[in-house]
């Protein structure tokens, strides 16, 4: 390996953001920072996508690796992807620059340091999806959320130190009980090298206790029932570009490590627990969708609709199938662009009316009938209709849980039916119907920018949806050799008890 | 040429859809017409080549889904099944597509529809044309989307937005069953292909299967899935409230979708699954059930109602019923021909009733009609057509096919065959009387329209009048013309081939005489006694009416239905979902969770505080407390 490509992925976004904290910018001209960040991230993506061109799809073992001595030999840096890790790195690149484009007028104030946070944020998740050391992992994971923070903190709403406070609190919870595990993992095993690893394997007896430890961190990120109620005030109080971050890739963290980490180095304990993790996805999925049903707020409701489709993200990893699995990936990352292009439409309205209340719209569809186009598309994305993304990552799941289990699969299917009701009502009230309330007509249809950073959304929501093979294509293997070594161990566990 | 058949309604729709403005209504809606147009001839030619040379073939477009062992593919099947119903759905969307150009002609959003329309086709065409149970989905998901934009079309109606998301939703509620059955499929065959699903039917036959603790076979555990989606597609009893408020939409959409094309697609489901369903004697019996509660049900329904759309709603709702009992039987060639013809004569009905409703001003209640024969004379006309082949009155095209399935649930030789015919008769009557009921009451007796003048009753232009002539002389010769190969002995098997199948040729029996005239004279008979119901003496139906309030509200109240759902599940979803939010949420995870947290700590550095007075007489008295409790302890050990 002789260009260390994962690195620069890295550290572009960051010296990015070095760069644009030592210009000096004349006064109120913050344009230019805005041209290099979105310069930077646009950069990365196409760096990404190279990457995905010159990755090896049937291989199944980590590409890229680069291995440096860090911390005198005690830890490694270590990065290297597979064919799961990259579309994760892809989602992070392609939802960075629509998160630059996107930032306009909403952010009023230290526009230089909103845009550092969010370069920042960027080096931060594709380090979370590249690394290959527990530490290492462990670093970037919550170190990505202190930008998140300090976004919702600084640019948020009016209850943003509550929220701010909120999302802090529980996620640290969470990540304190994981940094034990890895610090007994070093001691257990002597290395954190998560191929070593996986070729050494965990024993039985500890591996209940870590899977736990771990499951606390990843349950409170993804976030999993009861664990949940930071996001929707998260989302509420966080800026629509804070919002898109939040929604398209943090979440996806936990949804990656629960795959990387539980499956990869605890197979006997994600085994065990595998009930439990059914329980509180089932509840998560219908919970969260009646709690929607009720919502005022458009982002409240978005947000709780996250939490249930993340819960047939958790579902679905734990059914060990291959259809899971594969289905699980394909929803994070058709949720990661049908939520990001949700809430960007919210954003849309909001600096146009300045109020997320649903009831203070409708019959937008006169006025801005482009919008109205364009939010049709992302309803459909987010309640699984077929042709769109969002119906493949469902389908190949409830597949995957009807192999396991047909009472978990037929409980998740009503999910279904509530995800179209909690959608289509919240649609029908901000775009259809006669507009009530004149102060509306006044708005004006999508701008151009909007139109562009929308319609880049459109595109693989339905493209993908229509032709999934080229994502497909990129996890296969590496789900196939997920799924053969959490079998392996399974059965060596079974037949060494007997 | 199958290509073409299946993508050209896509083009019109795209480009009518996005450059509507840029080409301009008159040359959308002509673009429209004529690319559905093109797809129904190339339809009948495809239909021909398949009656004449025995034509099939499975086309793949491309991969769609390839995960582990599932394997999906985007695929044109032809066979007979799939061939008839090509024409089926590109004849009748092509007039619907030709009417709309007249009945739309006041509309503001003429490209908008057209696009929705053909979308709506291409939907269809996928559903049908699908080799195997997941593009079928997309479909059938598809056509449920098109359906919502139609019944939503008018979207300053707060009553089509709610009957839109209506229609959704209970489909989805359909479609979970679908899924489920798909999962199970995929479970227990390892694959979602038709032919390679059918072919493993037989080696599965005895084996069981542990669904929520019941022990059922897995041929009827499939059969009765995928017959929740058949029932909610097809507005079957209890999943049937849907459909009457579906006629919110513009009454072109409710010709094509919700009497022609969509709502049938339940029934082509159960026909093209045959291969499963001949095994389970169970799903069958099943089928029949609902198929003759539905038809009964309906009838009696549409006998009170007042909206002259919702009566024939529920005639088409009644007339699915037949078809239901009809592939329930084992005759799914017949369920087929009664589908068939019944898109002729139903879409002539709607299509009718718009042309009545455009000609009234928009008014949809027939007791505010009337009196109009000499002013309506072509519509008049055209109506009597499609009311004489839906109530089967000799050969018209409704004879052919209903007296059909009547005979063939009466060969089936058991029980609950013979129960269905007998319902099949009786709700041939209550047909008969509820059609005739509605076109004396538009157009014969009195004027009794107060807000508009008899004068200003208008007869439709000939855009909307030439594809209800089509249509009418489908109506009376479809039956005559293709029972021999839809129904006929020989010709029948040879003409469906492996596309349907019986485990046993179907009964050639003949049923006794008396059987065989009883349901032509009933639904004749009816004729001239609605005549003096509703026209000559209709003190008789009032009192009825007033003897019998209760079973009036009943049934007006469509057997209360929608009251019942509202009450059992749309009510506590949202006051369940209330609770959680405010109750559980709020008051108990966050309570105990973050904010619970956070105060506990709080009050504890508030307490430890205050802890810190300053006062030496305070630090002294801890510090003689702890030394003598430590004092004790080490005394003590």
């Amino acid at each position: 390996m002789n260009f260390p490509i994962l690195s620069s992925l890295i550290l572009l976004p960051s010296i990015g953001a070095l760069f644009i904290l030592f210009t000096k910018s004349s006064s109120g001209k913050y344009q230019s920072s805005k041209y290099v960040a979105l310069f930077i991230s646009l950069a990365n993506f196409l760096l990404s996508l190279y990457l995905w061109y010159v990755f090896d799809k049937n291989s199944v073992d980590f590409q890229f690796v680069e291995n440096k001595e860090w911390l005198s030999g005690f830890i490694n840096y270590k990065v290297g992807i597979d064919g799961i890790s990259i579309l994760f790195i892809i989602l992070t690149t392609f939802i960075t620059p629509i998160c630059i484009i996107s930032v306009n007028s909403t952010i009023t104030i230290r526009l230089k340091d909103f845009l550092i946070a969010i370069l920042i944020m960027e080096t931060f998740m594709i380090g979370v999806f590249c690394s290959l050391d527990l530490v290492v992992f462990y670093l970037f994971f919550e170190a990505g959320l202190i930008p998140m923070f300090l976004i919702i903190g600084i640019w948020g709403g009016e209850r943003r130190v509550y929220s701010a406070f909120k999302f802090f609190l529980y996620t640290l919870l969470g990540s304190v009980l994981m940094l034990v595990a890895i610090i007994a993992i070093y001691w257990i095993t002597g290395t954190t090298d998560v191929e070593k690893l996986y070729e050494l394997g965990i024993q039985a007896k500890y591996q209940n206790l870590l899977w736990l430890a771990f499951f606390s961190s990843f349950a409170v990120k993804t976030p999993m029932w009861p664990v949940h109620t930071w996001l929707p005030d998260a989302h509420v109080e966080a800026p629509t570009v804070g919002s898109v971050l939040l929604a398209a890739i943090l979440l996806k963290m936990a949804g990656y490590g629960f795959i990387r980490f539980s499956l990869g180095l605890f197979p006997i304990a994600s085994e065990n627990f595998t009930i439990l993790v059914y329980i509180l996805s089932l509840i998560a999925i219908i919970y969260t969708s009646l709690v929607a049903l009720m919502q005022e707020d458009m982002k409240k409701l978005i947000a709780y609709s996250s939490v249930a489709h993340m819960g047939f993200v958790t579902l679905g990893i734990f059914t060990m199938t291959q259809q899971g699995i594969e289905g699980s990936i394909f929803q994070m990352i058709s949720h990661g662009l049908v939520s990001a292009a949700l809430f960007l439409s919210v954003g849309v309205v909001y600096e146009r009316h300045h109020t997320r209340l649903i009831n203070k719209y409708g019959g937008l569809v006169s006025i801005m009938p482009r919008y109205a186009i364009v939010f049709m598309v992302f309803t459909l994305g987010a309640l699984g209709l077929p042709g769109t993304t969002g119906f493949i990552g469902e389908f190949l799941i409830l597949m995957g849980a009807f192999e396991k289990n047909i009472l978990v699969a037929m409980i998740a299917s009503l999910g279904v039916i509530l995800g179209a009701a909690y959608m289509l009502w919240l649609f029908k009230r901000v775009v259809f119907g006669e507009i009530n309330n004149q102060e509306l007509k006044s708005m004006k249809d999508l701008k151009t920018f909007e139109i562009i950073t929308l319609s880049a959304l459109v595109i693989p929501i339905l493209f993908f949806g229509f032709y999934p093979e080229p994502l497909m294509n990129s996890i296969e293997a590496s789900v196939e050799n997920t799924l053969n070594m959490y079998n392996f161990d399974i059965i060596n566990n079974l037949a060494s008890k007997d | 040429m199958e290509y073409l058949i299946l993508f050209l309604p896509l083009v019109g729709s795209i480009i009518s859809g996005f450059f509507g403005k840029k080409i301009g209504n008159r040359n959308s809606q002509i673009l429209t017409s004529t690319l559905v147009g093109i797809s129904a001839i190339l339809s009948f030619i495809v239909l021909y080549q398949v009656i004449s040379l025995n034509y099939s073939n499975n086309l793949v477009i491309a991969t769609w889904i390839n995960s582990g062992t599932l394997n999906v593919n985007w695929s044109i099947k032809i066979d007979a099944l799939s061939a008839v119903m090509f024409v089926v759905v590109n004849f009748v969307s092509a007039l619907v597509h030709i009417y709309s150009i007249g009945y739309m002609s006041h509309d503001p959003h003429k490209t908008r529809f057209m696009a929705y329309l053909s979308l709506f086709t291409f939907a269809m065409l996928t559903l049908v044309s699908s080799d195997n149970f997941i593009q079928l989905f997309f479909g059938w998901e598809g056509v449920g989307l098109c359906s919502y934009f139609l019944i939503g079309f008018w979207f300053k109606k707060e009553s089509a937005n709610k009957a839109a998301i209506k229609a959704f939703v209970v489909n989805r509620v359909g479609d979970f069953g679908l899924a489920l059955g798909v999962f199970l499929i995929f479970y227990v065959f390892g694959t979602v292909n038709y032919d390679e699903v059918f072919a493993q039917i037989p080696n599965i036959l005895d084996k069981t299967i542990n669904f929520i603790g019941i022990n059922i076979e897995i041929v009827d555990l499939v059969c009765l899935l995928l017959l929740i989606g058949a029932m909610g597609k097809s507005a079957q009893f209890l999943l049937h409230t849907w459909l009457p408020d579906a006629m919110e939409g513009p009454t072109p959409v409710s010709a094509l979708i919700h009497a022609a094309t969509m709502v049938t697609a339940g029934v082509f489901l159960i026909v093209r699954c045959s291969p499963i369903y001949e095994y389970s004697e169970l799903a069958l019996t099943v089928i029949t059930i609902i198929g003759m509660t539905t038809a009964f049900f309906a009838a009696t329904v549409a006998l009170v109602q007042s909206d002259i759309k919702k009566i024939i709603a529920y005639s088409t709702c009644s007339q699915l019923g037949y078809m239901f009992f009809a592939a329930g039987v084992g005759a799914y060639n017949v369920a087929m021909f009664h589908l068939f013809t019944h898109a002729f004569f139903k879409a002539l009905l709607f299509l009718g009733a718009g042309a009545v409703i455009h000609s009234f001003h928009e008014e949809q209640d027939i007791n505010k009609m009337g009196g109009v024969i000499k002013k309506l004379p072509y519509t008049y006309v055209l109506m009597l057509i499609g009311t004489l082949a839906l109530t089967g009155f000799p050969f018209l095209s409704g004879f052919y096919s209903k007296d059909a399935i009547i005979e063939f649930a009466y060969l089936r030789g058991n029980g609950i065959g013979i129960l269905a015919a007998f319902v099949g008769i009786v709700t041939a009557l209550l047909t008969s009387i509820y059609s005739w009921r509605l076109i004396f009451k538009t157009f014969h007796g009195n004027f009794n329209n107060k807000e508009h003048s008899v004068d200003k009753i208008h007869e439709s232009p000939l855009v909307m009048i030439a594809p209800l002539v089509i249509l009418a002389i489908g109506a009376i010769f479809a039956g005559m013309a293709f029972k021999g190969l839809f129904i006929g002995h020989e010709i029948a098997y040879e003409f469906w081939g492996k596309s349907i199948k019986f485990l046993e040729p179907l009964s050639t029996d003949h049923p006794p005489t008396w059987f065989l005239f009883l349901t032509p004279i009933l639904v004749t008979a009816a004729i001239p006694f609605s005549y003096y119901l509703y026209l000559k003496n209709t003190n008789i139906v009032n009192g009825l009416k007033e003897m019998n309030e209760p079973i009036y509200q009943f049934l007006v109240k469509k057997w209360y239905f929608d009251e019942m759902y509202d009450y059992l599940f749309v009510n506590p979803s949202k006051k369940i979902g209330k609770f959680l939010w405010k109750k559980v949420d709020g008051s108990i995870i966050d309570k105990f969770g973050p904010d619970g947290i956070s105060s506990v700590i709080k009050n504890l550095s508030i307490k430890a505080v205050k802890f810190q007075s300053g006062f030496i007489y305070q630090y002294a008295f801890v510090m003689l407390i702890g030394f003598s409790v430590l004092l004790t302890i080490l005394i003590l050990n």
